[in-house]
Parts: C-alpha cells; sequence; structure tokens
C-alpha cells in the first residue's frame, strides 16, 4: 500500500534523474511556465478590471447637448432674466445695460437649483437660501462664490451659442474674458 | 448503550434516524466534543463560536449592537427582495412604484419595514462601533477586524445613500445631487479636486466634468435616469453582495482572534 503511494515518478521536479529526459519539465523550465502563467493571469485579471472601470464611462449621453443655440440677441429685453432655457439646457440668459451672459443654474453652495424670483430682482435656492443678484454675484446665504457664466458668442447665423464645456468663474476674474459675455 | 428501544426519547430515536444524520452529520450531541462537532459541521453555524464565554451573552456589555446589525441586514435583504418585486427603477415609474407599495400593495408596511430597518441599521452599526471602541476591543490581535468593520460601517453608509435616491421625489434628487457633489473635491479623480489639473496634456484636462468619478456615479453629468439604474443596481445587488462577503470575513474573524472580547 505505501509504496503504491510513492510510486508515482513523473511528479514535477521531484526527482533529477527523469529531468535529464527531454520530454520531462525540468524545475527551471517549471519556474518558466508557472512565471509566465501568473504574469499572463495577473495581466489578464488587470485587462478585466481596467476594461471594467472603462465599462462605467459611457460613450453616449441621453442628455441635453452642451453646446446649443437660444436665439437671436434681439430677442431679450433689456435688464431682464430669460428663464426659459433653465429647465431644458440649465443656464438663465441675462441681459444688462451692455451684454448678454448666461448664467450656471447651479448653486454654488452644494449644487441645487436656485429660482428667479422677479419682485425682489434675485436668484433665491430653496436648499439653504443662497441668494444671487443678477449679475450672479453671491449676497446672502451659505453660497461661497458667484454663480458661474458659461461661454457665449454669436453663430453664423447670428444666434447666440452657448458653450457650457467652458465655464468662468467670477473669483478667478474671468468674468472679464471677452469670451464670457456678449456685447449688443 | 443497553438503552431499550421503548425507553428511547423521541428526540433519540429522530436522533438516529438516516435523515437527520444525512442532514446534521451527527446524533444529538451528548458531550461538549459533540456538540461542538454540530456547529463545526454546520456551513451556517461554522462562522459562530462553537462556545460562548459567559460574559459574552452580557448584554450590559456587548449591547449586542454586531447581532442586531445582522438581523437587520437580513430583515432588509428579506423586505427589499420583495419591494424589488413591484419597484421598477425608471424615471417614469419609480415615484409612482412607491406610492403603489404604500397605498396599494398588500401589507404596504413592507416599504416602511425596510426604511425603518435602514435608519435603525446605520443606528445599530454606529453604536456597535462605539461599543467596540469604548471597550477597546479594537485593540491587537483584533485590529484587523477593526479595520473590516470600518469598511462595513462604510458599505452601510453607501447603501443608505444609494436607497435613498429610488422613491425618486424632490427630497431624493436633491439630497442625492449635494451628496454626489461631494465627489467632485475627490483629490485627483474629481474635476474640482486638487491635483485635478495636474492630470492634463497640454490643454486638454484628463479629468473633467465628463470623466471622473462623480461622472462614473452618476452615469451622466447630473442626476438623472442613468443615475437612478445606477443606484438601484448598487443598493440590490453590488453592495450587498461586497458587504456580505466581508461579513463573513468580520465574524470568522472574531473566532479566530479568540471570541469576543470580554471585559478587561
Amino acid at each position: 500500500m505505501n509504496e503504491e503511494k510513492i510510486m508515482p515518478s513523473a511528479s514535477v521536479g521531484a526527482s533529477t534523474k527523469d529531468s535529464s529526459n527531454e520530454n520531462e519539465m525540468g524545475r527551471r523550465g517549471f519556474f518558466k511556465w508557472l512565471t509566465l502563467g501568473w504574469i499572463a493571469f495577473a495581466s489578464a485579471t488587470g485587462g478585466f478590471f481596467t476594461v471594467m472601470i472603462r465599462f462605467l464611462f459611457p460613450n453616449v449621453l441621453f442628455e441635453p447637448p452642451q453646446t446649443f443655440k437660444i436665439g437671436f440677441p434681439d430677442d431679450f429685453a433689456m435688464n431682464t432674466v430669460d428663464i426659459r432655457y433653465k429647465k431644458s439646457f440649465n443656464v438663465w440668459v441675462v441681459r444688462d445695460d451692455e451684454s448678454i451672459f448666461a448664467l450656471s443654474t447651479v448653486c454654488t453652495h452644494l449644487g441645487c437649483t436656485p429660482n428667479w424670483l422677479q419682485t425682489e430682482e434675485k436668484f433665491k435656492c430653496p436648499c439653504h437660501g443662497s441668494g444671487f443678484r443678477m449679475t450672479g454675484i453671491n449676497f446672502e446665504g451659505p453660497a461661497p462664490r458667484p454663480l458661474e457664466r458659461y461661454k457665449v458668442s454669436l453663430s453664423n447665423d447670428g444666434q447666440i451659442l452657448v458653450d457650457k464645456t467652458k465655464s468662468f468663474k467670477w473669483e478667478k476674474g474671468e468674468w472679464e474674458n471677452p469670451e464670457s459675455f456678449l456685447i449688443v | 448503550m443497553a438503552k431499550d428501544d421503548k425507553q428511547k426519547s423521541l428526540l433519540e430515536r429522530m436522533g438516529e434516524s438516516q435523515v437527520w444524520k444525512s442532514i446534521i452529520r451527527s446524533g444529538v450531541p451528548q458531550t461538549r466534543r459533540q456538540r461542538m462537532h454540530a456547529i463545526l459541521g454546520s456551513v451556517f453555524l461554522h462562522l459562530h463560536p462553537a462556545r460562548l464565554p459567559k460574559h459574552a451573552v452580557k448584554v450590559g456589555y456587548t449591547w449586542c449592537m454586531g447581532g442586531l446589525s445582522f438581523f437587520l441586514f437580513v430583515v432588509l435583504t428579506i423586505t427589499g427582495i420583495l419591494l424589488m418585486f413591484y419597484y421598477r427603477p425608471t424615471v417614469e415609474y419609480a415615484y409612482t412604484d412607491i406610492i403603489d407599495l404604500t397605498e396599494q400593495v398588500p401589507l404596504g408596511i413592507m416599504r416602511e419595514l425596510h426604511r425603518w430597518g435602514a435608519h435603525a441599521m446605520v443606528l445599530t452599526v454606529w453604536l456597535h462601533m462605539l461599543r467596540v471602541f469604548m471597550t477597546g476591543s479594537y485593540k491587537p490581535p483584533r485590529e484587523f477586524n477593526w479595520g473590516v468593520g470600518v469598511l462595513l460601517m462604510t458599505l452601510t453608509l453607501f447603501l443608505s445613500f444609494t436607497g435613498y435616491l429610488l422613491p425618486w421625489d424632490q427630497l431624493a434628487i436633491w439630497a442625492v445631487t449635494v451628496g454626489t457633489n461631494m465627489a467632485r473635491a475627490h483629490p485627483f479623480i474629481g474635476h474640482e479636486g486638487p491635483g485635478a489639473s495636474l492630470l492634463a496634456i497640454g490643454d486638454i484636462n484628463l479629468v473633467h466634468m465628463g470623466s471622473d468619478v462623480r461622472f462614473a456615479l452618476l452615469g451622466g453629468r447630473f442626476v438623472g435616469e442613468a443615475t437612478l439604474l445606477r443606484f438601484y443596481v448598487l443598493h440590490c445587488i453590488a453592495v450587498p453582495f461586497i458587504a456580505m462577503i466581508f461579513m463573513a470575513v468580520h465574524f470568522w474573524r472574531i473566532r479566530k482572534d479568540g471570541g469576543i472580547s470580554g471585559p478587561l
């Protein structure tokens, strides 16, 4: 019984006699294949996890486009806040004495959407009460900085083009940037 | 041994039947050793200590908060599976399905049980951590298990957070909007976080609104239908699955680290 258990002689690397046989795998060969096997396994696993993370970032979004036309400059009355594009594109279009600019509807406190209160001439956030002037400057509540503005330009057909991929922050002095407003 | 068949109790006879032995693997345990084997031989019981020290069942010391947390996890799993039979995670149906669940489906309390259980579990997990901390049970050799516990607490909070969106009412949408905005500030992988602007090739930012960790969590630039579906999958499948693995490790390590800690 006992001898039978010991009998198998083909066990890998167990006996030096067998390694002289060219068909048998020696100690060195065994480790070579083992290393190769582990590298293959590790790269396959790593590759799979990389692909898994990439899988979570969709190529096509079913969201409103980031760049869109909002009509001609004459469509916007002097000293008013246009709320037509709030729901569809999350921007307010404001026209003051000299320019038109697009304000982000995202509250700079925690990201809720404020409302434009015409009678009080301010944006008021329902979440924690932050208030912003028509210009987007914060003046009450916990909001730490003004609303952001988006890039506006005139397209070839004379309509205003808003590009939300580029935003301008007041605290960085970016509202001076000519791309952040449209002289009318 | 010499007992007559007539003298044997029903329990003893059951313990010797083939059905019993095939399931329990040993007869009715008589000795300490046999009792130990009965515990070790069961896949469910073997995570639990084979014998308990007296102080381990003293509620004044343990508060039973770990046990209650596990109990609530089981309750939440059962009620959660039941809710899944009615709830559809789409913008069109999510809100009305919850109303349907509370008002029309028999036993509308099922949804409340799930909600109350969730609130209670967050509470018991915190109290469990407080107890473990106050009794110094995080000290070696239990420091690894404390780490596992911290992870489990995080998973509990994440389960609570992902479940909060599913009713799809104003409170849920804005709470998750506010909550996920924190991910913007994550170092390097959040587009407003420190170091994110360093990850750029020339003028092109690699980490922006459409490629950061918040984007992966929401499945878009803002909380929308992709977010609802993502949170649903995370809440019902992904996070419970990970939590269960770590719970098994957690319970197993209690045994391996010398059983439940006692008063010093």
